[in-house]
């Protein structure tokens, strides 16, 4: 029998790639695909790891598929920016075995830094996309890509997005089909990708895109909904379902699932006799500017209407009340109340987090500027600590710092100095290389990468820090300190980023030396399962609680500038909520009273 | 006719299972669910919000428009007001009496606001739960998310559907009783 289970559409891909009789899966954690990689690894039947990033991800699965068995990559959005050195190759050779690559946008930028619409990867790098609209198509889509895969002989790109990600539907659970290994057989006139070879494959390209082009109008994913009307839309994604709630039973619908490349015929035989059309896709007007060109004129209605003038909005998400608002101009009355009332929870550091003492202690400093990275840490930008100048990809922290150290030294006399950092994930994913370019060209920046012997913000994934594999085994321990000394670094110190005298030594150290040098703080994450070499490091580690003797509290608020959340005012005196202090000090240290008492420092 | 809940709070507070409880429980009743939740940045001290959506028909959308939940239920009174657009002209309003200050407060920027609940029952049908003290009165604080549930199970009618049965299925052993206590005590208050 069938069994129905309501799924988010990450477990449903994760399901579908269980069924599908895969044996290979990686990636780098990343909102909103984390929990793609998290529920594959529950599935022993596959190997599933945790790449340091993304590029690595993928070329690890493309490696997997030309040795013969079915892989699978997931990513996020900007992850497919690391990834698409290799994404654009791959499109040439294929695989050997079905290799299928998930992207997981961002329309709405709920937890990402731009909002990049990635079904432009599969037209820039040729490669077909699917674009499921919910769970159960999740996991069915995620089956049918291998199937293409491997008859085209092309990596296939699913585009999922924040809602699709995590959003719960029913979805049937089938078993998984096993999938005989597919024996290795030299082929290097396919594989090595010299001029001579790659040439041969781009027209292989070009061949197997014209067979794509034709299959995608009789594609049982791309099909026609006719309801008789004289409105029709086309929609990919979740947008088909916002657009659903709109028009109900009151239009045409053209449901692209199977959406590079697009099918034209199909597009214009739908068109054919509508008065009107509306083209709902989320980011890019892609399938739009394909109706266009098929001759839709006047008719059409997508990111523009006929005049030229915008219509749905250009970026954020299609949910059906902006639809709603677009086409029919029905404002949603809403309810006269008092909004001062409505006070901004921005996200905050955690109480305990070991990423406070230090932001704390950086932006007291008027003498550095501070390049800072994506991560839990990249709060450090927020109230109070005010401690970040400038933050843009993984990586970037420490090249960056490099760069803005360059040129202010650039003006004689410069004693600004440039802190670059990062956390322990992201400088395995591209921090080193990029440290590494400190010590080729001289650079003087200083680094701090953040240990918190996890990838904190994506929720907890191992990486090669923490000395376990993403199914639990134990691994080497990768060793930050020694890395850095590889990389040339000569002047390395470790603290405990809860002590902020320490902190402040160490950043007085690093301004002062005339070289590069990297600080880094060490302390598990104050959310982290401890594993046993936690336990074993940092034995007294979030086992203690501060309190506030009221008797000498003085109310000055020097604490509150810790910014943890568990400390607040009551009665003109500071409070500590017990419930979530752990014990850290940091603002038993700042307390110039001795007000507070207790903690493990 | 598609039902829309909207569950709002602060992460840490139990959104999350309690909404999972009740997309669970709306399955079992041969109803079609959609379910959204953002939580991106939750584990942080930021808003959380679960979508609910069921139907007897095909329910499309996961995400409830502005102006169209039956309910909202806030796990902390300042979220009801934050999300209140939501509500439905005749919806119903569900809060906590429960503050969590964020930062901009704890950091002395400003106060938590006053009269909150006074300004909900001014514009919206409003029914306030002590769920921090009926949690205490059933006997750990921890089952305030289950009374919160309870007052969706009873104010939507779903109550004649067997919770206990998915409540012993997705809680751990020792805690199922004081879970459907809790519900049971949550369906009370709607009333």
């Amino acid at each position: 029998m069938l069994k129905k289970q309501l799924m988010t559409g990450n477990e449903a891909i994760a399901r579908g790639v269980y069924e599908a009789g895969v044996r290979f899966a990686a990636a780098y954690p990343g909102t909103p695909s984390t929990e793609i990689l998290e529920n594959i690894s529950s599935y022993r039947e596959i190997s599933a790891q945790w790449s340091p990033n993304e590029k690595v991800a993928l070329e690890v699965a493309y490696g997997a598929s030309i040795g013969g068995v079915r892989s699978f990559a997931s990513m996020k959005h900007v992850g497919l920016n690391v990834a698409a050195d290799p994404f654009f190759t791959v499109a040439y050779t294929g695989g050997n075995a079905g290799l299928v690559v998930v992207t997981a946008d961002e329309p709405g930028q709920h937890s990402s830094q731009n909002e990049q619409d990635n079904r432009n990867y599969a037209r820039h790098a040729k490669v077909p996309m699917l674009e499921p609209s919910d769970s159960a198509e999740c996991k069915a889509m995620t089956k049918f890509a291998f199937e293409l895969s491997e008859k085209y002989e092309t990596p296939v790109l699913i585009r999922v997005t924040t809602r699709v990600c995590h959003s719960k539907s029913l979805v049937e659970i089938e078993d998984r089909k096993e999938v005989p290994i597919v024996p290795y057989v030299k082929n290097a006139q396919k594989y090595v990708c010299v001029p001579a070879n790659a040439r041969v494959r781009r027209r292989e390209v070009e061949k197997r895109l014209d067979a794509l082009k034709e299959y995608s109008n009789d594609c049982p994913w791309n099909f026609i909904e006719d309801n008789g009307k004289k409105i029709g839309v086309i929609a990919s994604g979740m947008a088909i379902n916002y657009a659903k709630e709109v028009f109900g039973a009151d239009a045409n619908y053209l449901k692209i699932g199977f959406s590079f490349p697009l099918p034209m015929k199909l597009m214009k035989k739908f068109i054919e006799g509508l008065d009107k059309i509306y083209v709902v896709e989320e980011n890019d007007p892609i399938i739009e500017e394909a109706v266009q060109m098929l001759g839709a004129g006047e008719r059409l209605f997508g990111k523009f209407d006929p005049t030229g003038k915008h219509f749905f909005p250009a970026y954020g998400e299609l949910t059906s009340d902006v639809l709603r608002r677009t086409i029919k101009g029905e404002e949603i009355p809403a309810r006269e109340f008092d909004r001062t009332k409505i006070v901004a929870r921005p996200p905050a550091l955690c109480a305990g987090c070991p990423h406070r003492g230090f932001f704390y202690e950086l932006g007291k400093r008027k003498d550095i500027i501070v390049s800072g990275d994506i991560g839990c840490y990249t709060l450090g930008y927020a109230s109070p600590y005010n401690a970040m100048d400038c933050n843009c990809c993984m990586g970037a922290s420490v090249s960056g710092a490099n760069g803005i150290q360059k040129a202010l030294d650039m003006v004689e006399g410069n004693k600004k100095r440039v802190v670059g950092v990062l956390g322990d994930s992201t400088f395995f994913h591209s921090g080193m290389t990029s440290l590494l370019d400190i010590v080729y060209n001289r650079g003087n920046a200083i680094t701090v990468i953040l240990d918190n012997r996890i990838t904190g913000m994506t929720g907890h994934q191992q990486n090669p820090g923490t000395g376990y594999t993403a199914q639990g085994d134990e691994t080497k321990m990768v060793n930050i300190e020694a890395i850095v000394k590889a990389l040339g670094i000569e002047q390395i110190r470790v603290i405990d980023p809860n002590d902020i005298k320490a902190v402040r030594e160490a950043l007085d150290w690093a301004v002062s030396l005339n070289e590069p040098s990297v600080i880094i703080t060490r302390y598990p994450c104050v959310l982290k399962k401890m594993s046993v070499y936690d336990k074993e490091e940092f034995p007294t580690a979030y086992k203690e609680k501060c309190t506030v003797d009221r008797e000498l509290c003085i109310g000055c608020k020097a604490c509150l500038k810790s910014g943890c959340p568990a400390i607040y005012i009551k009665d003109k005196k500071a409070e500590i909520d017990p419930t979530m202090c752990v014990g850290c000090t940091v603002c038993k240290q700042i307390c110039p009273k001795a007000a507070i008492k207790g903690g493990q420092l | 006719m598609t039902k829309n809940i909207l569950l709002v709070g602060v992460g840490g507070q139990g959104t999350i299972l309690a909404s999972k409880i009740l997309t669970l429980g709306l399955q079992k009743a041969n109803l079609d669910v959609k379910m959204s939740e953002i939580h991106g940045m939750s584990q942080r001290g930021g808003s959380v919000t679960s979508h609910i959506r069921y139907s007897t028909e095909k329910v499309y959308s996961p995400v409830i428009e502005l102006g169209q939940a039956d309910v909202l239920v806030a796990f902390e009174k300042m979220e009801a007001l934050r999300y209140l657009d939501y509500l439905k002209k005749d919806g119903k309003v569900f809060v906590n009496d429960f503050e969590i200050p964020g930062i901009p407060i704890t950091s002395g920027q400003t106060e938590y606001p006053r009269g909150i609940i006074e300004e909900l029952k001014k514009v919206a049908d409003t029914t306030v739960i002590e769920a921090d003290a009926e949690a205490e009165k059933i006997g750990s604080p921890k089952v305030m998310n289950m009374i919160l549930l309870g007052t969706i199970i009873g104010s939507m009618d779903l109550a004649h559907i067997d919770w206990d049965t998915i409540l012993a299925e997705n809680v751990k052993p020792q805690f199922v009783e004081l879970n459907k206590k809790a519900i049971r005590r949550g369906i009370e208050l709607s009333k």
